[in-house]
């Protein structure tokens, strides 16, 4: 069980528009979702890969100072 | 059907001086609660954390004592949440909400108290001290805290029942729940799995919380009238950040408690060994990977959903669920779909594909491997509250994140509980009689109204107190003797 579960990025991967566009499976006959939202809903941008390089430089520039060693010394008292 | 969220957050003080994880948790309460409310304490007649649902209360409790009894910070907001100090973490409480939309608004409306608590409370440490609450449930270096989700359920449902329904379920719904972390408790070769929580639980069923963790938890503590209600206390579930997989997670979960109640969920097929089950699914990237059943046979996590899924929808179509339902099917059948396809694909929609995807971007451009403190660093900052550096929250600015609910929405739910539950009578009372309220608990409030002894009010039924109720009531009301005598007239 277990292993490296880590497949190279998928430059092409797009975020799914809320899910809205899918089919379920041949096997099962399921009507589409209805379209009706639980809210107003803002749907994320479809070409999310396009600006990924301004997205990372942008995480640089946002990381903990040191991220590292915080990262190291991060520890936690447990709870529930 | 009454719903709320309990939270635990992690903390964390940067800066020259050394601060202790209670205290830190103490000053970010404490701060916050300096900034609205004189001191409301906490009313603890009604508690049984150790009543177990099977049927008896624990003699020899080994849980440590609660933060009432050790004197840490504590406070009722006039959204009518808790907001306290627990095992070491500041904990926000939600009020009590009857949808999935609700219980996402006043959710987020936690992160936010906990943003603006935090950076107060700094003010108040060495300059150059910054304190850090990340919404997550792990350290990644063997703790792990709560995100605990509460759902009153009629006492006639049997314990029992409850259980075989929904322990395959649980199991198999990280696909929108995890929030997804770096490695794991019981794997070291393992990459990235989809939940901060699963590899911390060792029993199917039991009353712990805090150690041999169960999937199905018995704390029979309903905080309401223990002859109409039970408390269904899920403690296997993760912290979101995503709109959509809060949503989910407790919309989900309503929907099939509303089957079990009515008798219209066909017996889900048994797990052979639950927990074990439980790791895998949270180890498992694709969802694809059979789990072994009681009967011999096997199925996916995604077909163990569906069960679930079809007999909720069969059940909406015939008029069975309540208002709301219909949506949430919708959202839930689409995100099924969608993980049947390449579960990644849920980027955007839930935390732990989110979180991968902008791990996978980071670790291709640096050619970093799992291990890597860099990589970590940004696993973490993911869970940071503040909006300004939560990497959640960048991604939510970019548009890269679908959301639900408005940020004017959010920002009332910090001042104001939701209308339809008790929590507006207990909020509302807070807001008008700050100096009046001398406790508040989930199911009570205790009242100083100027007479010889303490008023206790009992609120032993969620769905009284509601706008609708006492609206009226509270703005007739004079001070806050005159309200009592209103409301006991």
């Amino acid at each position: 069980m277990g292993g490296h579960e880590v497949v190279a990025p998928d430059r092409e991967r797009r975020v799914s528009d809320g899910g809205r566009t899918q089919k379920g499976g041949a096997a099962r006959e399921r009507e589409d979702a209805e379209s009706t939202e639980a809210a107003e809903t803002t749907a994320p941008s479809r070409d999310v890969i396009d600006d990924v390089d301004e997205l990372l430089d942008e995480i640089d520039d946002v990381l903990e100072e040191n991220a590292e060693e915080f990262v190291r010394s991060y520890v936690q008292k447990g709870g529930q | 059907m009454f719903v709320g969220v309990e939270t635990e957050f992690g903390i964390a003080v940067v800066g020259p001086s050394q601060v202790n994880p209670v205290l830190a948790s103490s000053m970010v309460v404490g701060a916050y609660r300096a900034a609205g409310l004189g001191e409301v304490r906490w009313d603890h007649a009604d508690e049984h954390p150790l009543r177990d649902a099977r049927g008896y209360e624990v003699p020899d409790p080994h849980e440590p004592l609660g933060d009432e009894e050790l004197g840490l910070a504590n406070t009722v907001l006039t959204n009518g949440a808790r907001f306290y100090v627990d095992h070491a973490h500041p904990e926000y409480s939600s009020p009590e909400v009857t949808s999935a939309r609700d219980l996402v608004i006043w959710d987020k409306a936690g992160e936010r108290i906990l943003e603006e608590a935090a950076e107060m409370a700094a003010a108040s440490l060495p300059v150059g001290s910054r304190v850090l609450i990340h919404k997550n449930n792990t350290d990644g270096k063997g703790a792990a805290y709560g995100t605990h989700e509460n759902y009153l359920v009629p006492r006639e449902v049997a314990f029992g029942r409850l259980t075989r329904q929904l322990l395959p379920f649980f199991v198999s719904r990280p696909v929108y729940v995890g929030a997804g972390r770096i490695g794991s408790e019981l794997d070291p070769d393992l990459g990235y799995q989809l939940t901060q929580r699963a590899d911390f639980f060792e029993v199917e069923v039991g009353l712990e919380t805090t150690l041999k963790r169960p999937l199905m938890n018995t704390r029979d503590e309903p905080h309401a009238d223990p002859d109409r209600y039970r408390r269904l206390h899920v403690i296997n579930g993760d912290a979101n950040l995503c709109e959509v997989a809060t949503y989910l997670k407790v919309g989900t979960l309503m929907v099939v408690l509303g089957l079990i109640e009515d008798e219209a969920l066909p017996e889900p097929p048994a797990l052979e060994e639950p927990v074990a089950a439980f790791h895998a699914v949270s180890h498992d990237l694709t969802q694809a990977r059979p789990l072994r059943l009681a009967d011999g046979t096997t199925a996916t996590p995604l077909e163990l959903q569906w069960h679930y899924l079809e007999a909720a929808r069969k059940h909406d179509e015939r008029g069975g669920l309540p208002a709301g339902s219909t949506e949430v099917i919708a959202r839930w059948e689409a995100v099924l779909a969608t993980a049947e396809r390449d579960p990644r694909e849920l980027a955007g929609q839930v935390d732990w594909a989110t979180k991968l995807q902008l791990l996978d971007a980071y670790r291709e451009r640096d050619g970093l491997d799992w291990y890597h403190d860099r990589l970590k660093a940004v696993d973490l900052q993911y869970h940071d509250v503040r909006r300004d550096k939560g990497l959640y929250q960048r991604l939510v600015a970019r548009g890269r994140v679908e959301t639900l609910v408005s940020e004017d929405e959010i920002q009332a739910a910090i001042h104001t509980p939701p209308e339809d539950t008790r929590a507006w009578f207990r909020g509302e009372c807070l807001r008008r009689f700050p100096d009046q309220v001398v406790a508040a608990g989930w199911d009570s409030l205790i009242l100083d109204v100027g007479r010889d002894a303490l008023q206790r009010l009992p609120m032993m039924e969620p769905g009284r107190g509601t706008r609708a109720h006492v609206g009226q009531l509270l703005e007739d009301a004079t001070d806050i003797g005159d309200l009592l005598d209103r409301l006991r007239a």
